[in-house]
């Protein structure tokens, strides 16, 4: 058998060899502690970005003009632009601007990420909203709700079931771009795998797993918000 | 008068050396982008027409292609196919990007031609039109007018992720600016040249989007509700 295996050229050299496979094995905790950055900047970048564009999304619907010109400039910078220029923006530019400022490479991502997929969610929240109809809004006013509350109890709850598909796309995208902050050496599960390979040059089954490890993240979000589509066309 | 010219940014600002070097940058940022929106677009259709054909064995591998890509940061597929693939740092960024977006324009195919109901076909086919020209006459007209707005978008999202190929090295406009924010080493220069990369991105990106949007409706209200 190990003659077998002698024998068969790329298990033994290339890119794929079994001993780089081994080699990166006895080191997966690096790609684990670069797993839990990228869970931890994914999950408080979620957050921040939902509240973030949910804040924006409501602002935009609503009938004030500074609000929505605000909301608009917001979302068309934030919208064409690279998030690699924002991440560098608060990476490089930020700590001039306010001299000596700090700023974790973690706290970044979550700015980056936060609000980059606050202003594609601030869309989505809009359209949510916009879908409901005037009517239900003018009733709640008229029921004595203000503009917010008619917000909070009247259209957000039916707006919801319109925005959660496009909101778990939201997500998968954001979990994928965490990976901008291996540039600036983010520690997350890119830049660990990226390290790794770089220092052995073992790419090959370094970016299978790194890949791998993104796939189970997404895969079932992308799976739900499927689901989630299916749903809303039925109804 | 004489202050103003002689503070550090309008020196830089005046130097042609920066334009030079952004205009550089901004030439291969649209190089990679446009090559890849011409690649993917080729290996979209394929794979789209692969998942719509519905033949068991052909449609799970577009499938499971498309779902697994979708899924991985665009970052892992570049330096992939640099450090795996051994692509010179161009080509690299260009064919991941490609293998991304083709992904991505796999879906807006198969979703236009999904939107043209089958009753649309079976009429075509029964007022005796071919296979070809029921796709030619009858379910590509309304499904091409579904494509296009998202996969001019699609540019945007290829012009912004070129931006990753400074990992690789690739002189694109965000690694060029890069560079010449070590060259200018003032602070305030290199705030000013992030500020200028920043606008170079979106000015491209923002008229591209203006076209996007330009095109949705336009389309949708010149053909109406033929795939609705």
């Amino acid at each position: 058998m190990s003659d077998l295996i002698a024998n068969i050229g790329f298990l033994q050299q290339g890119p794929f060899a079994i001993p780089r496979w081994e080699a990166l094995f006895s080191n997966i905790d690096l790609l684990w502690q670069g797993t839990i950055v990228t869970l931890t900047v994914a999950s408080l970048g979620l957050a921040l970005a939902l509240v973030l564009g949910t804040v924006l999304g409501v602002m935009a619907a609503s009938h004030w003009r500074v609000p929505r010109a605000f909301t608009r400039a917001y979302v068309e910078f934030y919208q064409n632009t690279p998030l690699l220029i924002q991440v560098f923006m608060i990476f490089n530019a930020l700590p001039m601007v306010f001299s000596g400022l700090f700023i974790p490479v973690i706290t970044i991502g979550i700015l980056g990420v936060g609000m980059y997929h606050g202003a594609y969610i601030s869309e989505v929240v809009r359209a949510g909203i916009q879908s409901i109809g005037r009517g239900q809004l003018e009733a709640a006013l008229s029921q004595g709700f203000t503009y917010v509350g008619a917000m909070r109890y009247i259209i957000i709850p039916q707006a919801m079931r319109i925005v959660l598909p496009p909101l778990t796309n939201q997500a998968v995208s954001l979990i994928k771009n965490t990976s901008v902050i291996a540039i600036i050496a983010g520690g997350d599960l890119m830049y660990a795998g990226d390290a790794f390979a770089g220092r052995f040059g073992h790419y090959g089954p370094t970016y299978v797993i790194v890949g791998l490890g993104y796939f189970l993240m997404c895969f079932p979000l992308a799976m739900l918000a499927r689901r989630l589509e299916d749903r809303t066309r039925v109804l | 008068m004489e202050a103003i010219m002689n503070t550090p940014v309008v020196m830089m600002l005046r130097d042609p050396v920066l334009y030079l070097g952004l205009g550089q940058g901004l030439m291969l940022t649209l190089q990679i982008a446009a090559l890849s929106i011409v690649l993917s677009f080729g290996f979209g259709t394929i794979l789209g027409a692969m998942r719509y054909s519905g033949v068991p064995g052909i449609k799970h591998i577009a499938a499971s292609y498309v779902e697994t890509v979708r899924n991985l940061p665009t970052l892992l597929l570049i330096l992939v196919s640099y450090f795996v693939l051994g692509l010179p740092a161009m080509w690299a960024a260009t064919i991941g990007l490609t293998i991304y977006t083709s992904a991505i324009i796999a879906e807006v195919i198969r979703g236009g031609l999904n939107s043209v109901p089958t009753g649309q076909w079976e009429a075509a086919r029964s007022q005796g039109f071919s296979f070809l020209q029921s796709m030619r006459y009858i379910v590509l007209p309304p499904a091409v007018v579904k494509m296009i707005p998202p996969i001019v978008s699609q540019f945007v999202t290829v012009i912004k992720d070129s931006s990753f190929a400074m990992a690789i090295g690739a002189y694109e406009l965000m690694f060029k600016g890069t560079i010449l924010a070590a060259v200018y080493w003032r602070p305030s220069q290199i705030i000013t040249i992030y500020v200028v990369i920043s606008l170079v991105y979106f000015t491209v990106n923002f008229i591209i989007s203006m076209v996007a949007r330009r095109l949705q409706t336009k389309l949708s209200v010149g053909r109406g509700s033929i795939g609705d």
